[in-house]
């Protein structure tokens, strides 16, 4: 008889920071107390609190072990599962006060949160259809299939359900749409290639939960009146493309995915195709071709892959996380749905906290939360008693949202009045130290390195705006600048063939509507207010500290510094090149950056 | 080349090993539409690199022109056409990395071991990459070493970790 289990989270963070070897311990441990057939170890996807990995959950008491390692987990099995007492020192406590959680309840980056899309991450064996199935698994594909395809998407329209994956486009339409397409075969694809930087929801979903996927794209499917459907994971995730592989060789032998499924008479099969790392492939046109096996280079919409997609076929594209909403809609029905969320914008989102903020990790909640809950209540705030200077969101196609936007709610329409989008559900939090020109030129770099060169606007014209924003960094920014960068921006969005060009200069025109100062700052005073920008800094050495040991002469590679030993140094600034190793060099903090 | 694929295989047992592991794959896989991708990322497992007449081979057996084959290539930063080190070092510079001082990390590797991003040290110990997100924003800054994933990592920490790999 099982009479505890141990969740043991193998998501990709909590196996960076050394799951397996916990993993092996514990193992170990209950086979020297001689409980292994009393307790089940089981390995999950990830939970969400990545900076808390690796965790240990105990069930069924739910009791919640952190930053657990090789050391103290045996603790886990002698203590609490085999004298009955919790382990205190393993317990979360909040980072003010004494208090400590027992079980992720009553932790705050958890006890806001709503978990629709994550519900089964973090809580199943991601390799175990058993477990799936007891949570409700392929119940949906069950209902979906005695139900009418006009009534499934039906069913979606009114959910209201738009898709995750950024444009917040309405998923039923699109459903709508490739129903209605002439022409056969049809296809299903799902869009894994998470390429936005600092988005980590459809790895996550793909590593704890596959046959989320599986189900969904199998209704998707049912109700178009596709047989295909096609997985496309970035090469980037290895670990997921192995999970949702074994779940689809799994599903297959239960039926739920082959021919006749669930005596329907309905047939479908899903096989992945692995990207090779180009992040244009997010784009649908060009993932599409990338399935084709050829260059991932985008096409002109319309026609929309609803009509014409992979070989020219009708096809329904959606992302990870759309996909993970569909069974829950099946069987809950679209009044649940809605009860969540904003009118317009139903259900919940989850977004990736990362940056400069406390708690990291995934997050799921309901549509139109604000930024001060994410950030603060649920973040835990900023470490090092910073300032919260900016979310970014939406990643190189997005912008950023301010202090002043703290209370606005978030969902897809009220970020597009402040100029960024959704996106993914990155959510980058930038503290006062970071410059905002050099965050727009971290992000327009990004864009020229990924563009595909197919068009003008988007090839050349990055290119030339990111030149620009380096001359500003490097202290050679001309009056002027500001306006052409508007200028040239307004024309790449204009004329770019492909969302990732017309989205490119949204990071540089953003920055520049909520912190033209720091630009003005950067062109006209030769000053990067945030001491980010290298070439933009002045050392100097502070003669009192100074005690003349020579150092930092001796490291200089320019032969800047100059001074007797044991007498105060000098940097000539005409020769400095700001290489920063005298500042690094320097055990006496003599040396200034301003 | 001075020899043609062919007569070296007569020669290579080596070789001829490799290239029929990539023949078993494609008889799995090559038949279904749009495989060439799938096809390059086994030939990269299994030679390491790309080489130019690995590419020819494929375009033959896929029944794919070989300037399709180069195209494709050359198109995804996954491929590589020159052999890799015994160890690829790939620095993320995601944002989440950056903000939180991923590019201190790089420099410190270029500083290290004297070369840069898609560049391999002489002595074939290392090949240094740049990519953009793991998807572990959570332990920012992120280097992946080979398969191996180091998250919180810091310029000092990143060269203690090197001399693990020989």
């Amino acid at each position: 008889m099982i009479r505890n289990q141990l969740l043991v989270c193998a998501g990709g963070a909590c196996i960076t920071s050394g799951e397996k070897s916990v993993k092996d311990v514990l193992v170990e441990e209950l086979k020297k107390n001689n409980i292994e057939d009393e307790v089940q170890l089981i390995e999950t996807g990830c939970m969400g609190a990545c900076d808390l990995g690796p965790i240990v959950v105990v069930y069924p008491e739910g009791t919640f072990y952190q930053k657990v390692n090789v050391k103290n987990a045996p603790l886990i099995v002698t203590e609490h599962l085999v004298k009955g007492r919790t382990v205190p020192d393993l317990l979360y406590s909040e980072p003010v006060g004494e208090k400590k959680a027992h079980t992720s309840a009553e932790i705050p980056f958890y006890a806001r949160q709503v978990k629709r899309v994550l519900r089964n991450c973090g809580a199943i064996d991601p390799l175990s259809i058993d477990e799936y199935i007891a949570r409700d698994g392929y119940f949906a594909l069950a209902k979906a299939l005695e139900m009418t395809q006009e009534e499934i998407i039906k069913l979606l329209i009114d959910s209201g359900l738009r898709g995750r994956g950024g444009a917040g486009f309405p998923t039923g339409l699109k459903w709508k749409a490739a129903r209605e397409a002439v022409g056969s075969p049809k296809y299903v694809v799902c869009n894994g290639d998470e390429g936005d930087p600092g988005a980590f929801m459809d790895r996550s979903v793909l590593e704890g939960d596959p046959h989320s996927i599986i189900e969904a794209m199998t209704i998707a499917g049912y109700a178009i009146g596709a047989q295909k459907g096609y997985m496309y994971v970035r090469a980037e995730y290895p670990l997921a493309i192995e999970r949702f592989d074994y779940a689809l060789s799994k599903a297959r032998e239960m039926g739920f995915l082959g021919d006749n499924i669930l005596n329907s008479g309905f047939d479908f099969d899903i096989e992945i195709r692995i990207g090779a790392g180009a992040f244009v492939c997010g784009e649908e046109t060009a993932l599409l071709r990338s399935i084709e096996g050829k260059r991932g280079t985008p096409t002109v919409k319309p026609p929309f892959p609803a009509q014409s997609g992979l070989w020219g076929q009708p096809t329904l594209i959606n992302n990870v996380e759309t996909y993970a909403n569909i069974s829950q809609i099946i069987i809950k029905g679209a009044e649940w749905f809605r009860s969540v969320g904003s009118l317009k914008s139903p259900g919940t989102k989850v977004f990736a906290l990362a940056g400069n903020v406390q708690n990291t990790g995934l997050v799921e909640v309901p549509m139109g939360t604000t930024l001060r809950e994410l950030v603060f209540e649920i973040g835990g705030g900023i470490p090092g008693g910073k300032k919260f200077k900016a979310a970014q969101t939406g990643g190189p196609s997005g912008g950023v949202i301010t202090a002043d936007y703290l209370d606005m709610p978030i969902d897809f329409d009220t970020v597009k009045e402040i100029g960024t989008i959704m996106g993914s559900g990155g959510l980058i939090v930038l503290d006062e130290t970071s410059c905002m020109v050099d965050v727009a030129k971290f992000y327009l770099g990004f864009t020229v390195d990924e563009s595909c060169g197919k068009c003008t606007p988007c090839r050349e014209g990055t290119r030339q705006m990111y030149q620009m924003l380096e001359r500003i960094c490097d202290g050679k920014g001309k009056d002027g600048d500001i306006q052409k960068l508007n200028r040239l921006a307004e024309t790449i969005k204009d004329t770019s063939l492909c969302g990732l060009g017309q989205s490119a200069p949204n990071p540089v025109l953003s920055t520049i509507r909520f912190y033209k100062d720091e630009y003005e700052a950067h062109i006209g005073e030769k000053r990067c207010p945030a001491h980010v920008c290298k070439h933009l800094l002045v050392y100097s050495i502070n003669a009192e500290k100074c005690v003349g040991c020579t150092a930092c002469a001796r490291q200089c590679p320019a032969q800047a510094i100059a001074g007797e030993v044991r007498k105060a140094h000098v940097i000539d600034q005409s020769k400095c090149i700001k290489c920063g190793s005298c500042y690094e060099t320097c055990r006496f903090g003599a040396i200034s950056k301003e | 080349m001075s020899m043609n694929l062919e007569e070296r295989l007569k020669e290579n047992p080596e070789l001829k090993k490799q290239v029929d592991e990539l023949n078993v794959f494609i008889d799995e896989h090559g038949t279904r539409e749009g495989s060439l991708i799938n096809v390059l990322h086994r030939a990269q497992e299994i030679f390491g690199y790309l080489p130019d007449e690995i590419l020819e081979y494929v375009a033959k057996k896929l029944n794919v022109p070989r300037s399709s084959v180069y195209g494709v290539v050359t198109f995804y930063h996954f491929f590589s056409r020159v052999p890799k080190g015994r160890h690829t070092i790939s620095v993320c510079l995601g944002t989440a990395c950056y903000v939180r001082g991923g590019n201190n990390v790089y420099d410190k590797i270029v500083k290290t071991l004297g070369i840069k991003a898609g560049e391999t040290t002489q002595d074939g110990r290392f090949s240094l990459d740049l990519v953009r997100c793991v998807g572990a924003c959570g332990l920012a800054p992120v280097v992946v070493i080979d398969k191996d994933t180091y998250g919180r990592s810091t310029p000092d920490k990143v060269v203690t970790l090197l001399n693990k790999y020989a």
